[in-house]
């Protein structure tokens, strides 16, 4: 009833070939985004900002990076935390350099660097694959862990061997440094999620996803079709690096603030953020998102849910059962739905469709 | 310019001045770098073991490893007579459980009773730590079954990549659930009951030494391989393994059952668990849930090697401890801090470049 796209006649392509081709989708975006800009920040309190709603969408946009390679480009990588500190130590030595320079601009510069370094780990690429792939992923991982704690230039030689940036304004309102307000950190955040959740949309929909797609799902029958693997690969590569990297830059200096090269390990970020397009969905760029939400989320829950049920948990013990839940959640989603989140909402939207005369 | 011929001199002429002038150093340096690989070796096994016979890149050994040694200390420090009864517990399970499935008729199953009691009567008298080796077999196989059930059953026929996250959910899940039973405190191995000695051989005055540990690993190591070769290549189960790694539809219409065949590979890569796990424990001095990351050492080692071939775990082993301690000491110079967290990974990206199966991998066939 609500959702139904029939008398929606498109009378020229460029209405065939719109983003959003259905009017419900699109009031729904628009509400989204409003309620995102304008109710969200006036509601929530200090504790959501920090728990959850910067980190779904500073994640949320690593995720996003991560899906543009692995899916779908069908380029696996668990280097992620690695781009991410390149992003985050090139912000760090551009600020230090450029200290006037605006510090937006500083971020949407980092991702080059990371980009660039995508581009290089990216060459084996070409001649190997999955799990191979996988493990030269690997080596960008352990070897940025290793610089950026064993070459003292990255970090000014600093003693605390950790990066934050000094306070910056941007028409009179503090966007970095420890006087930055919650709500600031949210609009950044948000905005930069927006704005590369669109780009990213409007590539994947566009030839250069299309060849990613075709690689992705047989690299060989794509090279056949005059595909240029390299060319297409290395894309997804850069693409994908220098949103990780963005995010890179965004996690350290918004959410962390006084960042060290732990917090960009393996098992720190890079594989909560395979996770997330694991159960966000592969290939999809709401999947990112809600992926993004659910790991997100999963801590505070488990910490939170005994207490409501009236139960003590110890906060190790706790621990654990995040450990379990997250492992669990993991196994239990690719055997039920190993297309994620994302195919949960398609399915509902399917549904909604039909509703309330299915026939 | 200078600073470039200068780092070039570093890198390049630096290092081998040095190694000149040492050179019981680095005999030193070159025989720890063997003993670190063999303990490479021993966690690769497992993986190219799993991979062989399933074709999963089984992220989850490292976790194996470390569950194996826990549980073997929890066991050992069990009462003999609590001991007993498990292992008794534990033996009936088996037996009857195998009876029941029809993979024992009722002689076998004589056999089995009369070997497995007495086995396990006479560690009692005589050696407790072969009960708690014993048990902790038993809670390996335990957990390879219940792997094989909820994992990896329903997810037959899926591509790779997807049973390889799979096993990384299963890692954090066996995290958790280890730290939950075992606890999170750093364990002692019970070297004295397992007849091992901390120790040291000296050759050259003492100049250098090498671990008696590292050699019974070392010892122990061989004795997989060669029992794992005699295992694949000559036995009923190896045969029916082989077939099943060669391609599972096949082996499945000629009579070969492939979730059984599962259960005994994830058990066997269970036992080389454990026997990593003892000898790391026995070489650290003891074993915690920080021994996990070793998993992340051991796929270097599989990818040069090449992941199904285990002669190439064991070279892999070999050229990745090798190199990565003397990279780590040598060049220490240039490149400063703790190489030997992605030595290894740049020095196997850069063979894949060369030969993308690995060193003794089989050539990759692609057909469109």
């Amino acid at each position: 009833m609500l959702y139904r796209e029939a008398g929606q006649f498109k009378t020229n392509y460029a209405d065939d070939q719109a983003i959003f081709p259905i009017a419900q989708d699109r009031i729904f975006i628009a509400l989204v985004l409003l309620a995102a800009y304008l109710v969200v920040p006036f509601v929530a309190s200090e504790y959501w900002f920090e728990v959850i709603l910067l980190p779904v969408l500073v994640l949320g946009l690593a995720a996003l990076g991560l899906n543009v390679l692995t899916g779908y480009a069908g380029q696996i990588s668990l280097g992620t935390g690695g781009f991410m500190a390149v992003g985050a130590y090139s912000t760090f030595k551009m600020a230090t350099f450029f200290p006037d320079m605006n510090i937006i601009v500083i971020y949407l510069l980092s991702g080059l660097f990371a980009a660039i370094a995508g581009i290089i780990f990216g060459l084996p690429s070409l001649r190997i694959k999955g799990f191979y792939l996988a493990v030269a992923t690997l080596a960008a991982q352990f070897f940025f862990e290793w610089l950026f704690q064993s070459v003292g230039w990255f970090t000014n030689y600093s003693s605390s061997r950790t990066i934050a940036l000094s306070p910056k304004t941007l028409f009179g309102i503090d966007v970095a440094g420890p006087n930055t307000t919650p709500e600031v950190k949210y609009y950044i955040a948000l905005t930069f999620f927006v704005l590369f959740a669109f780009l990213v949309k409007n590539l994947v929909r566009g030839r250069i996803g299309r060849q990613w797609m075709a690689i992705r799902d047989f690299d060989i029958a794509a090279e056949i079709i005059g595909i240029r693997p390299m060319r297409t690969k290395l894309m997804a590569f850069a693409v994908s690096s220098y949103i990780v990297g963005v995010a890179g830059s965004l996690y350290a200096f918004i959410i962390l603030e006084n960042a060290e090269t732990e917090a960009f390990f393996l098992l720190q970020v890079s594989f909560p953020i395979l996770f997330m397009i694991i159960v966000g969905g592969l290939g999809s760029v709401l999947g990112s998102f809600l992926g993004a939400a659910f790991v997100v989320m999963i801590p505070p829950i488990v910490k939170n849910a005994p207490d409501m049920v009236g139960i003590e948990v110890p906060s190790h013990v706790a621990e654990h059962i995040q450990f379990m839940v997250f492992g669990g959640a993991i196994v239990l989603f690719l055997i039920l739905e190993p297309h994620g989140l994302a195919r949960l909402w398609t399915i509902i939207k399917e549904k909604l469709r039909l509703w309330p005369f299915p026939y | 310019m200078e600073v470039l011929i200068e780092f070039i001199y570093a890198v390049l002429i630096d290092p081998f001045l040095f190694m000149y002038d040492e050179p019981l150093y680095l005999l030193q340096v070159i025989l720890e770098g063997v003993m670190a690989g063999i303990m490479y070796s021993l966690v690769a096994l497992g993986f190219a073991l799993i991979y062989k016979a399933s074709g999963v890149f089984n992220f989850a050994q490292g976790i194996f490893v470390v569950l194996a040694a826990l549980a073997l200390v929890a066991f050992e420090q069990f009462d003999p007579n609590v001991q007993l009864a498990m292992s008794v517990a534990l033996l009936a399970l088996g037996g009857g459980l195998a009876y029941y499935r029809r993979s024992l008729r009722t002689n076998a199953l004589i056999t089995y009773a009369v070997v497995g009691f007495g086995g396990v009567v006479f560690s009692y008298f005589v050696a407790p730590i072969i009960m708690s080796l014993f048990l902790a077999i038993g809670f390996m196989i335990l957990i390879a079954f219940a792997t094989e059930r909820i994992v990896l059953r329903p997810m037959v026929n899926q591509e790779q990549i997807i049973m390889f996250m799979a096993t990384i959910g299963l890692f954090f899940f066996l995290e958790g659930f280890g730290e939950t039973i075992f606890g999170g405190e750093v364990q002692a191995i019970p070297l004295e009951a397992l007849g091992m000695e901390r120790g040291f051989f000296e050759f050259f005055d003492g100049e250098v030494r090498l671990q008696q540990i590292d050699v019974t690993a070392a010892i122990v190591a061989v004795i997989m391989v060669v029992l794992l070769a005699f295992l694949f290549q000559y036995t009923t189960v190896g045969r029916a393994l082989r077939a099943v790694a060669d391609d599972h539809q096949a082996a499945l219409s000629v009579g070969i059952p492939l979730n059984g065949m599962w259960v005994i590979v994830w058990s066997v890569a269970g036992v080389v668990a454990l026997v990593a796990g003892i000898m790391w424990g026995a070489s650290a001095g003891s074993v915690s849930f920080s021994l996990v990351v070793i998993a992340l050492k051991a796929l270097p080692v599989l990818i040069l090697g090449g992941f199904t071939s285990i002669p190439g775990v064991i070279v892999g082993g070999f050229i990745i401890g090798i190199g990565e301690k003397v990279f780590e000491i040598f060049w220490d110079d240039v490149f400063p801090g703790t190489t030997e967290e992605w030595f290894a990974y740049v020095l196997a990206l850069v063979v894949l470049l060369v030969r993308p199966p690995g060193l003794f991998g089989e050539k990759i066939i692609e057909r469109v």
